[in-house]
């Protein structure tokens, strides 16, 4: 009976210590971008700054360092639309069309499983040929390419999902095949097409090893203006922080919004109805 | 209203051929019902002239304009499917309007009409509804409203009814007669239930593994069907079918079963028949015409002395089972006749319904009933 009674609290107890533990980084991390440089490095550690203040971050858009997360929002933006565009016309074409028979969709997704940084020296020296380097549409193409795999994958399997009829009673009644698409299609699958885009917006987002060897200094992406804050002889934690806390929220803020979304389309494949 | 003409059909998935040269002839305002057990093609015969499915020899005609590749979009037709495919996202009102918006008719228009095709199926009150708030018989009114709103040439209905409970079965059958009635449109209408295929046609298309069997009226094929298969197929309980040999014995003919039990033809079969005389054959009667043998026999009637097997009320009549030489044949009795198994029948075989067929290729060669 006093078992059963203490149970709860205890599950209560290990399930908010568990919470603090993976949460702690995080709120160090926004906690030191508030922090004076002296709090920092201050033993014993600081454990909440006294006041709030925003220096580090004004020192950020005051230098124009800011700038490389708009640069990352144009980026993961734009790439993300056009993988996403691209992805599901030809996972339309492979799941209604049979295009490229049983094996075109292993075949591709194959191409997801190849490590990046294999590729990135012949595509460093093809982007040089082409004067492509420190571009934002070299980017964007790289990263378009990069997320096709995977949102064709994706968009494969919803579309699958969508009852054949459906489509075919549009054909009769007088669409097209793109107004199919566009009125049957996507509406059927837009939770799976939400789900896959705040994924595919993410890897663009999260991207350091294509920025960091295709970048030079007009379109530095937030991840590698981080890294120029490590230096040789000291690290500025302050910059490091803000930096990091600019590329976190706006992320945050999608998949808060999106969550609704996310959770529906990702088990959306799993069961029917 | 449109007039559709097939030219020797043949479509074929992968190694299997699904239809193997078929021809039809559908008239203008004519509720043609293409029936047959499973596989046998007739889902797929739909698809072809829907533009659904490709097809790799003949030709299809709708009012003399070959359409074999022409878009199912500008065939003009309309096609209700079994699973309703009706959009989980759009509510009742925007379903049926789908089609006419697809085809950008003007919205005031799309709206005076569907309010028209909605009022007409009863559902006017559930137009704000979406799909999945609908019970099963609804969702069947709305997906035909989708079909009527458009005004096509020529509707086609694939097994409208099967996801249906009996009841609500009888109910829309009904609804679909009516409306046939009302909108005097030519309509292809698919089911391998043949009721359905009996109570609703005009002209019945029966098709058995990629070909048509035969064409015609629905008591046209009852009566006097063309073939075993189609004998069989229609009609519940089956067609009773028993093997044996036709015996000549002066101008009559005989039908003699296995142990000798001899049924006497009536004698405008006989000219038909006395060719196979001597010959194995199938005699294929109706449980209907085989009943218990009351009161005084009429000219063409048979008596035969046979025990009961199985009794199985319906409530408006009693089907038996009782055994005749080596088969088992199923009578129609009064539905309160005392009757049990193991006890005696008289069976009364009336000849004047009977149907021969030569065992060989399955084809009838008389029938008791004259064309």
């Amino acid at each position: 009976m006093i078992a059963r009674r203490l149970a709860l609290p205890l599950r209560y107890a290990a399930v908010i210590a568990l919470t603090l533990f993976f949460i702690f980084p995080v709120y160090w991390l926004f906690i030191i971008s508030f922090k004076t440089p002296e709090e920092i490095f201050h033993y014993p550690p600081v454990w909440y700054p006294k006041s709030i203040q925003f220096a580090n971050y004004h020192v950020l858009f005051k230098d124009g360092d800011a700038f490389t997360v708009w640069n990352s929002l144009v980026l993961a933006s734009i790439s993300t639309f056009l993988a996403m565009m691209l992805g599901t016309m030809c996972a339309y074409s492979l799941a209604r069309f049979k295009t490229g028979g049983e094996n075109l969709a292993v075949w591709i997704i194959s191409q997801r499983l190849m490590p990046p940084i294999a590729i990135i020296f012949p595509i460093f020296l093809l982007y040089v040929w082409l004067a492509w380097v420190d571009t934002y549409h070299g980017l964007i193409i790289l990263y378009t390419a990069f997320s096709l795999p995977y949102v064709i994958w994706m968009m494969r399997g919803y579309i699958e999902e969508v009852p054949l009829e459906l489509e075919e009673s549009a054909l009769v009644d007088g669409c097209t095949r793109w107004e199919v698409l566009w009125k049957v299609v996507f509406p059927m699958v837009r939770t799976g097409l939400f789900a896959t885009a705040v994924f595919t917006f993410v890897f663009a987002w999260n991207d350091f090893i294509f920025a960091l060897v295709l970048t030079r200094t007009e379109v530095t992406t937030y991840t590698v203006q981080v890294t120029h804050y490590f230096g040789g002889q000291s690290n500025f934690w302050a910059k490091i922080a803000a930096m990091s806390v600019l590329g976190t929220v706006p992320i945050f803020v999608v998949v808060a919004t999106m969550q609704r979304f996310l959770v529906r389309g990702i088990s959306m494949g799993a069961v029917k109805g | 209203m449109a007039e559709l003409m097939i030219r020797g059909l043949h479509k074929r998935f992968g190694p299997v051929e699904v239809l193997r040269g078929v021809n039809l002839q559908v008239s203008s305002g004519e509720f043609t019902v293409l029936v047959g057990p499973s596989g046998c093609g007739k889902s797929t015969l739909l698809r072809t002239i829907a533009g659904l499915e490709d097809i790799e020899k003949g030709t299809i005609e709708i009012d003399g304009k070959l359409v074999n590749d022409v878009r199912p979009r500008d065939r003009d037709i309309a096609m209700v499917f079994q699973n309703y495919a009706l959009y989980p996202y759009m509510n009742v009102r925007d379903n049926i309007a789908f089609g006419l918006r697809a085809r950008r008719t003007p919205e005031a228009e799309t709206l005076r009409r569907v309010n028209a095709a909605a009022e007409l199926l009863g559902i006017a009150g559930l137009l704000e509804r979406f799909p999945r708030h609908l019970s099963g018989g609804q969702r069947q009114r709305v997906a035909i409203g989708r079909a009527i709103v458009r005004n096509p040439r020529l509707f086609l209905f694939d097994e409208p009814l099967s996801n249906l409970d009996a009841q609500l079965r009888d109910e829309m059958r009904s609804e679909i007669k009516r409306l046939h009635q009302e909108l005097a449109a030519t309509m292809i209408y698919v089911t391998h239930d043949q009721i359905e295929a009996m109570t609703l046609a005009d002209r019945i298309v029966l098709m058995n593994s990629g070909q048509v069997e035969q064409v015609g009226a629905p008591l046209e094929l009852y009566d006097r069907p063309a073939t075993q298969f189609v004998a069989g197929f229609l009609g519940s309980p089956k067609i009773n079918l028993l093997p044996g040999r036709l015996v000549a014995n002066g101008s009559r003919l005989h039908f003699e079963a296995g142990d000798g039990t001899s049924l006497m033809l009536p004698s405008h079969m006989a000219a038909a028949a006395h060719s196979y005389s001597d010959r194995p054959v199938t005699l294929a009667i109706r449980p209907q015409h085989v009943t218990e043998a009351l009161g005084i026999a009429g000219p063409d009637d048979v008596r035969l002395r046979s025990s009961i097997e199985l009794v199985q009320p319906t409530g408006s009549r009693t089907y038996v089972t009782a055994r005749l030489a080596d088969s088992r044949v199923v009578a129609e009795a009064d539905a309160h006749a005392v009757l049990r198994p193991g006890a005696a029948i008289d069976l009364a075989f009336d000849m004047s319904h009977a149907i021969l067929i030569d065992p060989e290729n399955g084809r009838v060669f008389a029938c008791g009933i004259a064309g």
